[in-house]
Order: structure tokens, then sequence, then C-alpha cells
């Protein structure tokens, strides 16, 4: 009665956030006395049997070359069918694009209870009860699962990876291919860009930068940190910036180690997508602006002198490590 | 063609987030109710845009709630939508909702059915997948763009840093996010025609639900904010470095 995990890739690369979660499933595990197994769907370019080292001792793959770009009701006949073959207890899921299209159907699919967006291992002393956001970060509710099977999906950068050493045996799993009425036409991705829902370090820019055209400040400073970019809600609106940078309540919610606001005031709608961070930096020019009371760091000036001698100060501190 | 529409009710955004009995309830008094804002803004408001293109299309509105959600019901009414129907229940959790709505959407009654890609509060992102399995019909998730043409739907989804294009034969479930629609306001005529529309108010089936909420937390305080004088950047840096080591 394993706990299953569902590693998620795409173009030839495991999404960090499977990292995390086959070090939660691994706790997991421990915490059940049971072992942790992971779950590929669709070929892959290498052995993944390293993956080991995160506490997984046995990986499963479904080599349906189709599978690496089929959508949700496939998927889930796919899962559906593995969770019976392997007898899993538990099937984890990284509460990511592919884990809100997938996690729902397999709950409703294996009568399996769902608990998504969790931020912590489950506490078993008395049933099994799950952690999770709800209020859009603005409250935590403990949920309690009924079901025998019970299916939870993490929400990205809530759990640190461990690495414990070991590798994983992969086994194929035979299971007979499933077609859908779906068809992915194409996709397209911004390349070379870091996926925000998955990076470390967020730069975000709000109304206070005046215009699209001064966005190279920020811009700098982002790519000195390795960063991600991201805005307020009224910037995508007026397209100073892409729509899938608008953070917030009506889009997307994310939680990196590091989130720089400059020239966001820090509307409570705002904060509700962007309160799960780790540490917040705030630059802005009003002392009285919202954001300051969310934040860790804080400087109170002009964006358009500070950022710029901030990334300064981060070239030197690279330079001199 | 028919489309249905799924509504939820969900505290205003500024709502103070409070509990109440050993914080196993949420605190609902003196909160202003609206509609889910991913309902009305994205998934409501295609519907109307789709009828608007082609007047022999029929939307109906869903909710399963109490007759407390009566008043944000009559509201998207205002906005658009031939008819609403309530199963008048409260709603226990994610596949109980989802199960309520499937069994009154029945298989083959629309053509189509929209939710909101979360509910504001719950954040479970859950019922349309759910719906979706249960009436075993494709789903597309975070929708950010729905086009038709004929029994044909073509919607381009969000994905990891970047976007994918779907085509889908209908019938289908859709969760929509920004960009599938603009966000409208009703007008008068809205409002009044809409206390004339049609409000059914149906009992639930016989449903499980899945999970239970034993208990509510709110986060632990923040530390306060430790200032860096705007003309020492250098300070920041150093401390996000030495003192957080973030960088
Ligand atoms: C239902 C609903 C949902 C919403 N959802 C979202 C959402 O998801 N995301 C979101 O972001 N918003 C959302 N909003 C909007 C939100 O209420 C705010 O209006 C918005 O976040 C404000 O954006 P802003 O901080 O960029 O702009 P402003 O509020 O205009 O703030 C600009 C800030 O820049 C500062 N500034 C100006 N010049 C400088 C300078 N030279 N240097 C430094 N600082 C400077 C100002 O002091 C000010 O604090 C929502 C609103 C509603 C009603």
């Amino acid at each position: 009665m394993p706990v299953l995990i569902y590693i998620d890739h795409a173009d030839g690369h495991i999404k960090k956030s499977s990292y995390e979660l086959l070090s939660y499933g691994a706790g997991l595990a421990e915490l059940l006395g049971t072992s942790a197994e992971g779950i590929i769907l669709g070929t892959f370019p290498e052995d993944l049997s390293a993956l080991g080292k995160y506490g997984v001792r046995k990986i499963h793959q479904v080599s349906q070359g189709h599978l690496n770009e089929s959508d949700s009701q496939v998927l889930t006949q796919v899962l559906s069918e593995a969770v019976k073959q392997t007898g899993a207890q538990v099937m984890l899921f990284t509460n990511n694009i592919t884990g809100k299209a997938i996690a729902p159907r397999l709950s409703a699919r294996l009568k399996a209870g769902l608990v998504s967006g969790a931020v912590a291992l489950p506490d078993i002393s008395d049933g099994f009860v799950v952690r999770k956001n709800v209020f859009s970060g603005k409250a935590f509710a403990n949920v309690k699962v009924q079901t025998e099977i019970k299916i939870i999906s993490l929400n990205p950068n809530s759990f640190q990876p461990k690495e414990v050493g070991g590798t994983a045996e992969m086994v194929e799993l035979f299971l007979s291919p499933v077609s859908s009425n779906l068809k992915i036409v194409s996709t397209e991705k911004a390349s070379g860009e870091i996926p925000l829902s998955e990076a470390e370090i967020v730069v975000s820019g709000g109304r206070g930068l005046k215009g699209p055209e001064n966005w190279g400040i920020l811009l700098d400073l982002a790519k000195e940190l390795g960063a991600a970019t991201a805005c307020s809600r009224p910037v995508a609106d007026a397209h100073w910036r892409p729509h899938h940078e608008h953070v917030g309540q009506t889009g997307l919610a994310i939680a990196p180690n590091l989130y720089i606001a400059i020239g966001i005031s820090g509307a409570i709608q705002h904060l509700a997508g962007v309160n799960r961070s780790k540490t917040i930096v705030v630059i802005n020019k009003d002392p009285e602006a919202p954001f300051f009371k969310a934040a860790d760091y804080g400087i109170v000036g002009d964006a358009f002198e500070v950022v710029p001698k901030i990334t300064e100060a981060v070239k030197k501190l690279k330079s001199a490590h | 063609m028919n489309i249905l529409v799924c509504i939820s009710k969900t505290p205003d955004t500024t709502a103070k987030v409070a509990f109440k009995d050993k914080n196993t309830k949420f605190a609902s008094e003196g909160v202003q109710w609206i509609i889910n804002p991913y309902d009305e803004w994205y998934g409501l408001v295609r519907a109307i845009e789709l009828k608007e293109k082609d007047p022999s299309i029929i939307i109906h509105l869903i909710t399963v709630a109490g007759a407390d959600a009566d008043p944000i019901i009559r509201k998207a009414l205002a906005l658009g939508g031939d008819e609403a129907f309530r199963i008048n229940v409260d709603s226990q959790d994610s596949y109980y909702v989802a199960a309520q709505v499937a069994a009154f959407a029945g298989q083959g009654r629309y053509d189509l059915l929209f939710t909101g890609r979360e509910t504001i509060d719950y954040n479970g992102s859950s019922i349309g997948g759910m719906l979706a399995e249960l009436l075993q019909l494709p789903y597309i998730s975070l929708a950010t763009q729905f086009e038709l043409s004929g029994t044909i739907a073509t919607v381009k989804r969000e994905i990891e840093g970047g976007e994918e294009t779907d085509q889908v034969s209908l019938p289908c479930v859709v969760s929509c996010q920004k960009g599938v629609a603009e966000q409208r306001i009703p007008n008068m005529k809205g409002i009044m025609g809409a206390r004339t529309k049609p409000l059914k108010v149906l009992e639930a089936v016989a449903a499980e639900s899945m999970t239970s909420i034993v208990s509510f937390e709110l986060p632990p305080a923040k530390a306060g904010v430790k200032l860096v004088p705007a003309d020492q950047p250098e300070e920041l840096v150093r401390l996000l470095h030495e003192e957080a080591k973030l960088i």
C-alpha cells in the first residue's frame, strides 16, 4: 500500500516542484510505515533511477509516447489503473497546472478524498488531517480525509526537498492505451524565462513604475538575481506586461523564497497572491503604503533611484564570491 | 445550444478573515458576499458574449447553496443568463458540490459547462475536474481564451511558462480565468429584468462528502518590517545575503 508520487515533466525536464513532492512523499511514507514510489507517464530522455536520492525506492513508468502530450481525461484513466495496480493508499500531486487538471478528476473517479493546496505533512494522530491554504493565503484549514484512498496536491515551494541518498528501481507499468476527443493543437512557451510558479526569487512591479518603458530597471535586477518577473493587476490590465505575470487574488498565487515588490501599494487583493512568500521586500516611495505591513524588509524611496543601486550591489556581491 | 454556468458565493475580497466556534467556522457576521470573481468575470461573461453572437443559446446558472445565496444569483442574472437554479443545501466539500451539479446536468443536457478556476475562499480548483469526470467529459482547466465554431471549441489554456491551444468537440467542461472575458457591470435594464427571470429551487440528491474541515488557523503575524535607508541599498543586499541567506 505505497504512497504514489506523480513526477511531472515537460520538454525533457523534471519540474523542480516534483523534487519537493518526492521528499514529501518519502516523509509521508515513513509516517505511514510504508514505501514511497514515483510514477512518471510518457517517455523521458534520461534514466531516472537517480531520483532515488529523495527517498523513493521504486519508480513506475508508463512509456507510451502519447502520454507526454495528453489531456486530463486520458491521464486520469491511466493513473487510476496505476493506483489500482500498485495498491497505493495515497496519491500525491503538485498543486500546479498539471495537478489542478488531474487530481480532481482522479478524486471523483476513485472516490478518493482530495486536499488541494496542502502545505504540510498530514497529522495522523487522529485520522488523516492535512493542512491547506484557504482564503487566498489569509488562513489555513485542517482538512480530514475520510476515504480509504487519499489524494493530496502539495503547493509548490512549501516543502524543502531533502536528499537522503540511494537509487530507485525503474519498473515499466503496462496499461492499455486510452484515447480522448481532445486534441492539443499547439503549445507556446516563452523561451529562456523562469516560470513564475517555479521561481525562487520574484521581482514584481506595480503602477509606481509609471509605464512599460521603465521596466528595464526591474528586468536588470531580475536578471542579476536569476529571478522571474511579475506585476500587479492594473499593470497587466494596461498591457504594460503580459497577463501571465499578473499575481494576486485574481491572478497567479505564488510562494517564492523572496518576493521583491517595486512600486506596488500592497492592496489586499494583491497580497492574497503573494503573502505566502517566505521573505518580502518592498520598495515604495510612500512610507504609508500598506505593503510595508506585510514586508520583512523595506526601503522608502524612489524606485528609479533605488533599484539600479540594488542591482549594482548584487553585482558587486556576486563578483566578490 | 445550452450552457451551464456554475456560480459560487464568496466573501468580498476585502472581507476580514476570522473564525468562530473554536476556530471551526468562518465568522461571516458583517461580511459582504459577492459572486466568486472567476465565475462572474470570466465564465458568466463569456457565456453572455456567446449568446450575444448567437441568441439561440440558452444560459442556465447553477449554485449549490442555501437561500442566503439568492442575492448573488439575482446579481448574476442581472448580468445575463436565462434561468437560474439553486440546489438548496449547504455545500460540504468539493466532491459533494460537484456531485449535485453533475446530477442536475445529467447526461447530455448541456453542451458547455463553465466553472471559475477556483473560489477565492476555499481555493479548491476542484469542482470543474470532478464534474467532468462524473459526466465523463473532456476538461480544459485554467482557460485563458475560448472560441466556438459550430460544435468545436478552440481553447487556450495556461501551462507552466506558456500557453497551450486545445481543440475539442462539445460537450466539455471548462474552468475559466483571466483572458477568457472582460469584467462587466450590470446595467439598469439587466437589474430590472433579473427580477422576473426564473430562479428555481431544487432539493439536493444523496451524495457523499469525502473530506471535512476540522479547524481553521490564522498565519502567525509578521515580526514587522526592517527598514533600510534609501541611500544605503547595499545594506539591503547585505541583509538578504547574510541574514536572510536568500541571495
Ligand atoms: C475583486 C478584485 C480583485 C483584484 N485582484 C487583484 C490581483 O489579483 N492582483 C492585484 O495586483 N490587484 C488586484 N486588484 C486591484 C487592487 O485592489 C489594487 O488596485 C492593485 O493591486 C493596485 O496596483 P498597484 O499597487 O500596482 O498600483 P497603485 O495602488 O496605484 O500603487 C502604486 C504604488 O507605487 C508607489 N509609487 C509611485 N511612484 C513610485 C516611485 N517612483 N518609486 C516607488 N514607489 C512608487 C505608490 O506609492 C503606490 O504605493 C483587485 C481588485 C478587486 C476589487
